[in-house]
């Protein structure tokens, strides 16, 4: 008998040779066309043994061959030697010479130069992957694993060692593999040659480090912007959010679970939508603009368009965030901390200064960190109101679609943005990481956090109250917008951007969906719906793995999902359109990646829901449950999953809507046939059609509250409102980057 | 070498009430009481009895509803615990983990007016007080918890406080620890001549280190008395049975002649101190080492069954079974011969049992 598990595989892996189209066919799978387009005779459709048959694409014959292996296995126990080794040994020649040949021979032939001069002009060359090659790929992969697992790898536990290889796999194929790509690119000039000094010209160029602007030039550096940029709105967002917090927490004020519910905005907020209110307010036509002009004759400027109106926009769409680490770094102060400076003689005004704040530094740091890459990477508010001020994602954005089309200039930019988020990742791992304050064990006082002095109390409430005035402005701008016939021209109201982008008609064959936005939205609906539970799934096997179990070479699985977090979404889409533009893997043009992006770009918000929720679950009722003879794939459907479901369920809504929100990554990445709402909002801000785009906007917002409120309601607002306050993450909000934090949760002081 | 000044006083409260936020039972039920200057005074109780909050109203940390709270005589009812000369001892220590142990110490001296010489002189000898004068450099992180204890000790004595304030100083600390650590407490209090109040749930910890005891219950004084008295003249059930286990007997009490009391206790007769009881239906409490086990039948006895027998080493657990219920006794004589199963007859001590109200 052969064990089942390697007949699984093997079986998969000959499928996938033997009988599926192996390149990319045009059109669905599952739909049969293909079966009828002369298949298996076809060159287009044929699977792989038919190819090698007819003599054509020969070097694939060697994975059908090494598929066979395995069933001389036969008989042999898991236990004995041969079993693990040939096993390993299949799976990584297989793999290797899987991943060999798809690389190295492409539209072209031989993509390599050696590879030319080892064997000649090849005289072949093969498209991009398909299901067969697709299959035949993953067979190779749960064989090696079973291999490792044959010889004791992680207790020789083969679900877990598995799963280990599979997200090791994804990762590395869909996020470091794509990066790598666009890296190598940097140094690749306009005509196709490899040239480390145009790199070197290009990188240091004026247009990127230019300091003319410190010396009365009209413009700095796209770097020097950005980094300008992003530290100004790191500390505004920061200093908002502890205002907030301490007003939610020190200051007695009773309607702080309403203040709480402005940390949702974030998350259902498309994240130009705030830049596109503030050209309502401010801008050439805004109403603010046109009143000063009336009431004292100011000439209408664009001063708004540039660094003061990115400010505004960031600093509102981002304090939220800030303001949900600060509430949990504020209530995480030990409240006996400041009763004991009291008690010491210490006035409030002093316990503040000497006990409170220094106690939450570390999480101010967070804070600014975080606002800071936020800023970094956001590409939305930049597209509508970054005027001439240049940063870098936008660049980049331009770089790819502008005339230019420069794939190294779009490579060295995202370079220089990658190289600032980066630095600030390590920032939080390694220097945050040792200095939280988490020393006090044992029982802890009660204790109520002492308010603050009557003089920072009211100029707390002043910036706050301020502040949410603003915010509610802006929001009641865009609704109202939605409903104006022309801003700036004609403020008589209208349904008609609404009937434009939303109307519905009947005909003969039943609902006709006319408006022009139907198409986008039910394309956002699809792929959202598509990658939510792709996303929960992977995000929470990960956590899994991070949470329970060991392995040797942890560290390292953990370090790469979580850098990859910190990788911005327009770095994302440049490096899925350089990398899965050619073969081996062709997914341009195609709704596949848009769904891989999304599950790539938000798969930390499984991970942390699951990392937050899965150690809050007893690690003895995972070995209860092994001990009573479940294997750890029984163990992990049958205890951990339905303990995680609140977790689930967050991280599928979470998923949903932050691809319903995103645009930085998918603005790369949508065509014609697959639109995404925001990409077709921002398209038309362009045009400056602004009421469809806010009319739009104002119904994705409405939308998403609705999934979010029903949401809130299965699940109970503890799980996900306050429980989660000092992670961010784990409550999903919108963002373009996500920070890690400390896999552990922490519990500061003792309380 | 710096000395510490004994600036003890006396505390005070008056039928003091504490009702938190809208909540209808109160935390602290009009309590009053008076803690001498230079006494080491516990309050004892269950958990929730209300002893933290009584704590706290003392350190200034929560305000009185209503009632009068004077410390030296002072009324302090209004003022905030900054202003109080109170320090406390907190629970979880509450040291400020990004201070090293010396700026712990010399944090609330630097607060009260001290120059920078006398500060630093002043944290010195606190440091040395508590044995931990080499430890100064080093973060509350790095010390164990007991020496993180010493480290709260020595920072609420430096300002040589009126009162000091203790909140189960030793919940956090190993069983092996803590007897070792309440006796420190004790040394320095009886050394500086401090006014300390203790909190604990813990009876045997009020009863080594007190020199009186409060044991409250719901919210209000159960009884204040040395613990000599608490342990050998309980004020009530909660009391007798709270401190040292007892056994609660019904009885009825036959006559009063001045100060003896003639109980009667089943079939049996006994005179006791009548502790201001009137004459009818009592309670009757004795500890279980004070109840003897003799031959069913003798002079003096009511009868039981002997249900359960255990050798502890030191001494013999008994279990009998009575008309009153089920009672506990204890033997120092290990080498008896009693056997589960077999009946006896139960009888009291000469000096151990006592009329308990309800
Ligand atoms: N901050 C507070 N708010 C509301 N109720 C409280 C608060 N602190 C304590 N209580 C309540 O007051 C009662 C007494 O508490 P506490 O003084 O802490 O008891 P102890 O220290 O004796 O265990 C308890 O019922 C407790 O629930
Ligand atoms: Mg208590």
């Amino acid at each position: 008998m052969l064990h089942p598990t390697v007949v699984l595989w093997t079986a998969v892996g000959l499928i996938g040779y033997a009988l599926l189209p192996w390149y990319g066919i045009d059109g669905n799978l599952f739909t049969f066309g293909w079966l009828f387009g002369g298949y298996p005779f076809d060159d287009d459709s044929a699977p792989a043994v038919i190819l090698n048959l007819g003599g054509e694409k020969l070097w694939l014959a060697p994975l059908g061959a090494l598929l066979l292996l395995p069933l001389a296995l036969a008989g042999r126990g898991k236990s004995e030697p041969v079993f693990g080794y040939l096993l390993i040994a299949v799976g990584l020649v297989g793999g290797a010479w899987f991943l060999l040949q798809g690389f190295g021979i492409g539209l072209r032939g031989f993509q390599w130069q050696w590879l030319n001069a080892l064997f000649g002009e090849l005289g072949d060359r093969q498209f991009g992957m398909g299901w067969g090659a697709l299959l035949t790929g993953v067979a190779f992969l749960f064989l090696f694993s079973l291999g490792l697992a044959a010889r004791g790898a992680v207790g020789g536990d083969e679900f877990v060692v598995g799963a280990i290889v599979f997200v090791v796999a994804v990762v590395g194929i869909f996020i470091f593999m794509p990066i790598f790509q666009m890296l190598l690119s940097a140094i690749v000039t306009q005509d196709g040659d490899y040239s480390l000094s145009v790199f070197f010209t290009k990188f240091f160029s004026e247009r990127l480090w230019g300091l003319d602007c410190v010396t009365g030039g009209p413009r700095c550096g796209v770097a020097w912007n950005s980094l300008f940029l992003a530290i100004l709105v790191g500390v505004i967002t920061t200093v908002l959010g502890l205002v907030f917090a301490l007003v939610v927490t020190r200051s007695g004020f009773r309607f702080g679970a309403t203040l709480r519910a402005l940390t949702v905005l974030p998350i259902i907020t498309p994240p130009f939508v705030i830049g596109l209110a503030i050209i309502l307010l401010f801008g050439m036509s805004g109403i603010f603009t046109q009143g000063l002009a009336e009431l004292f004759g100011l000439q209408p400027t664009r001063w708004v368009y540039g660094l003061p109106g990115l400010l505004i926009a960031q600093t509102l769409a981002f304090t939220p965030i800030a303001f949900l680490v600060m509430i949990g770094v504020v209530e995480g102060v030990s409240p006996s901390m400041e009763e004991a400076a009291q008690t010491l003689r210490a006035s409030r005004w002093q316990t503040f200064v000497t006990v409170s704040l220094p106690l939450m530094r570390p999480g101010l740091a967070n804070a600014f960190l975080l606002g800071f890459i936020e800023s970094m990477a956001d590409f939305g508010n930049p597209l509508v109101l970054g005027g001439n001020f240049d940063v870098l994602s936008t660049e980049i954005f331009f770089a790819i679609v502008g005339a230019q089309y420069d794939q190294a200039q779009a490579a060295i930019l995202a370079i220089v943005l990658l190289f600032f988020t980066l630095g600030a990742f390590y920032a939080q791992r390694f220097w945050l990481g040792a200095k939280s304050y988490t020393t006090v064990s044992g029982k802890g006082d009660a204790g109520v956090h002492p308010h603050l002095p009557a003089g920072l109390r009211n100029t707390v409430f002043a910036v706050a109250a301020s502040w949410t005035l603003f915010t509610l402005v802006v929001y009641a701008t865009i609704f109202y917008g939605s409903f104006v016939r022309l801003w700036g021209v004609d403020f008589s109201l209208t349904f008609h951007h609404y009937a434009t982008a939303f109307s519905v008609g009947w005909t003969e064959f039943g609902i006709h969906w006319r408006g022009s936005a139907w198409n986008s939205f039910w394309t956002t609906m699809q792929i959202a719906l598509i990658s939510a539970p792709l996303t929960a799934a992977i995000g929470l096997l990960t956590a899994w793995l991070l949470v329970r179990q060991n392995f040797a070479g942890k560290n390292a699985f953990e370090f790469g999902t979580m850098l990859s977090f910190a990788i911005p979404g327009t770095i994302i889409g440049v490096s899925y359109v350089i990398a899965f533009n050619v073969p081996p893997i062709e997914l341009t043009g195609t709704g596949i990646i848009l769904v891989l992006s999304f599950i790539f770009r938000n798969m930390p918000v499984g991970v942390r829901a699951g990392i937050a929720s899965m150690s809050q679950i007893d690690r003895s009722l995972d070995e209860s449950s092994l001990t009573l003879g479940a294997n750890s794939w029984q163990t992990f459907r049958k205890v951990i999953l339905p303990l995680l479901r609140p977790a689930i369920l967050a991280a599928l809504v979470y998923s949903f809507v932050r691809a319903m929100t995103a645009i930085s990554a998918i603005i790369f990445l949508v065509s014609a046939r697959y639109d995404m709402s925001t990409s077709y909002i921002v398209g038309r801000v362009e045009n400056n059609e602004y009421g469809i785009a806010i009319a739009y906007s104002t119904v994705l917002i409405g939308v998403m509250l609705a999934v979010i409120g029903l949401m809130q309601l299965a699940v109970g607002r503890r799980n996900i409102g306050r429980r989660t306050g000092d992670d961010p993450q784990a409550a999903g909000w919108r963002s373009n980057v996500s920070l890690p934090g400390q896999t552990q949760p922490v519990t500061i002081g003792g309380g | 070498m710096v000395e510490f000044k004994s600036n003890a006083a006396s505390v005070e409260f008056r039928n003091v009430t504490k009702v938190y936020g809208r909540s209808a039972a109160p935390a602290v039920n009009n309590i009053s009481l008076f803690i001498e200057a230079g006494k080491l005074v516990t309050l004892l109780g269950p958990s929730g009895c209300g002893k933290t909050t009584n704590l706290r109203m003392i350190a200034g940390l929560e305000l009185a509803t209503s009632g009068q709270i004077l410390i030296g005589g002072n009324d302090v009812t209004r003022l905030p615990a900054t202003e109080r000369d109170v320090s406390m001892v907190f629970q979880s220590y509450a040291l400020f983990p990004h201070m090293t142990v010396r700026e712990n110490v010399q944090y609330g001296l630097k607060f009260s007016g001290f120059d920078k010489k006398d500060v630093t002189e002043k944290a010195q000898a606190g440091l040395e007080l508590v044995g931990l004068s080499s430890f100064g450099d080093r973060l509350p992180s790095q010390l164990s918890g007991g020496q993180q204890q010493r480290v709260a000790v020595a920072r609420a004595l430096v300002l040589e406080p009126q009162v000091l304030l203790f909140d189960e100083p030793l919940s956090n600390l190993d069983a092996k620890l803590r007897r070792h650590v309440r006796e420190e407490i004790r040394e320095i209090q009886q050394k500086l001549g401090l006014t300390v109040v203790y909190v604990t749930h813990d009876q045997e910890e009020a009863l080594a280190v007190s020199d009186r005891i409060i044991v409250m219950n719901n919210a209000e004084i159960a009884q204040d008395g040395t613990p000599r008295d608490l342990y050998e003249a309980p004020a009530n059930a909660f009391v007798a049975d709270f401190i040292g286990e007892a056994n609660i007997f019904d009885c009825h009490i036959e006559a009063i002649a001045g100060d003896v009391a003639v109980v009667r206790v089943g079939p049996v007769s006994l005179r006791l101190p009548a502790r201001g009881r009137a004459a009818g239906p009592a309670k009757l409490a004795a500890r279980a080492g004070r109840i003897e086990l003799a031959a069913e039948g003798a002079a003096g006895t009511f009868p039981g069954r002997l249900e359960k027998v255990t050798y502890v080493g030191s001494h013999l657990e008994y279990r009998v079974l009575t008309e009153f219920g089920e009672i506990f006794v204890v033997s120092n004589d290990v080498d008896s011969a009693l056997q589960a199963g077999q009946d006896v007859g139960v009888k009291f001590a000469e000096r151990g049992p006592v009329l308990i109200s309800g």
